[in-house]
């Protein structure tokens, strides 16, 4: 790793002035991606303004059909909150699912949403649910937030302060698992409100999560795996490795989206 | 560099680190307390993990200026006060829970955690906890055995795959 110059901040203002004062400098999250990221020298920021003492971006707040979750929140606490596990368990098992027990004890909700990893679960939730983002200037809805692989809406010095979730009525992520990097070869949240059915995909397009458009609208008439029996996705833009092959992770986007209405909650 | 002060199995040390010194790198060179080992520096192996404030993670995928302050414990402090075998360590060695013994620290420290937050796992349990310790020599199912063991339960439940 190149040297760097450590900061703590204990608020997001305080991270955001470091930042803006640093020559080259990145936010330390959780630092699950960053840190070995800088090992393999893919990336050198100058300074690390280390946000994990800021209070003000921990916590989860479920009230009347919203959780709100602060960014530094951990894997570990979004899956361990019984108040959040009964409002919306589809989430607490999606957290509960990504690396393994000690990443989830590092690794926090906006720095996977900062990231913007292709194969990352959290922006499948997010996108899946229609959530809002909201930083230290504004709030930006899911749909305007991904921009495609790593990615985002946020402006340089810009800082994630919390995500809030409408609370669906019924929701399920399926993630078929890469054995070996644990993130998702292709995932799939499926959400189901009132007036809507939401199915967002990541791990599988080049361009990072996606909405799977044709399913939403035959899943908002009839809510059922045979509802999208018939229907497939192009495998073109798909990502294509020695995992597994476009058509291979476009028919798996198919058959998860199908496991996840099934199993819906 | 960065003044760091932290507790480590009980004593409070401190150093001066660079902002890019790990928590691995603090433990092993600064503390020289070795039994933390470091297998593939890419935060896959597990063999790092220790626990800060009473939770797993791998130390070589945290800064050491992040636990300034935090409580660490490592495979040096899992032992009994009177230096006898923890009953996880005793019972990985009863059920021969290791060969060359590289993972072992890491293994020991995630199935700590483990049964602290769950005493009695099932064997399904025990393997999706280990998912972030990687073993390559005993093919996990002595490892689990001691883990099921270690929580008092049936060890002869543990089928071979």
């Amino acid at each position: 790793m190149h040297s760097t110059n450590y900061h703590a901040a204990t608020t997001a203002a305080e991270a955001a002035s470091l930042l803006s004062s640093a020559e080259d400098g990145a936010l330390l999250a959780g630092g699950q991606t960053l840190l070995p990221t800088m090992k393999a020298r893919l990336a050198a920021p100058s300074d690390l303004i280390d946000i994990s003492r800021a209070e003000e971006l921990r916590g989860i707040s479920v009230t009347d059909g919203t959780a709100i979750i602060g960014a530094m929140t951990t894997h570990a606490e979004v899956a361990g909150h019984a108040e959040l596990r009964s409002a919306f368990p589809a989430l607490c098992d999606l957290a509960g699912r990504i690396g393994d027990p000690a990443v989830r004890h590092r690794g926090t909700i906006g720095g996977s949403l900062a990231n913007n990893d292709p194969a990352a679960c959290y922006p499948a939730a997010v996108l899946g649910t229609g959530a809002t983002i909201s930083t230290n200037k504004r709030d930006i809805a899911a749909d305007d937030y991904f921009e495609g692989m790593f990615a985002t809406a946020l402006d340089a010095g810009e800082v994630i302060t919390s995500i809030t979730f409408p609370i669906p009525d019924a929701a399920n992520y399926q993630k078929f698992a890469q054995p070996a990097s644990r993130f998702a070869l292709v995932g799939v949240f499926v959400a189901k409100s009132a007036d809507r059915v939401r199915v967002a995909v990541t791990g599988a397009s080049e361009e990072g999560v996606f909405r799977w458009t044709n399913a939403e609208t035959s899943l908002s008439s009839d809510f059922t795996a045979d509802a999208i029996g018939g229907l497939s996705v192009s495998s073109q833009g798909m990502i294509s490795d020695l995992h597994g092959d476009g058509s291979y992770r476009a028919n798996l986007v198919q058959v998860l989206t199908a496991r996840a209405v099934a199993a819906a909650s | 560099m960065t003044q760091v002060t932290m507790t480590v199995n009980g004593k409070s040390v401190s150093g001066s680190v660079e902002g890019r010194t790990l928590l691995s790198d603090f433990i092993r060179e600064g503390l020289k307390l070795t039994g933390t080992h470091v297998g593939c520096d890419t935060s896959q192996c597990g063999a790092c993990v220790v626990h800060v404030n009473g939770q797993p993670v791998k130390s070589c995928t945290m800064l050491a200026a992040e636990a300034e302050g935090a409580d660490v414990k490592t495979i040096e402090g899992m032992a009994n006060a009177d230096g006898s075998l923890s009953t996880i360590q005793q019972a990985f060695q009863d059920h021969h829970g290791l060969q060359c013994g590289f993972c072992t620290p890491g293994m020991v420290m995630s199935a700590t955690a483990l049964l602290a937050e769950n005493p009695t796992p099932s064997e399904a349990e025990i393997r999706a906890y280990l998912e972030g310790n990687i073993c390559r020599c005993t093919g996990y199912h002595n490892i689990v055995k001691a883990i099921m063991a270690a929580s008092g339960q049936e060890v002869a439940a543990v089928a071979a795959e």
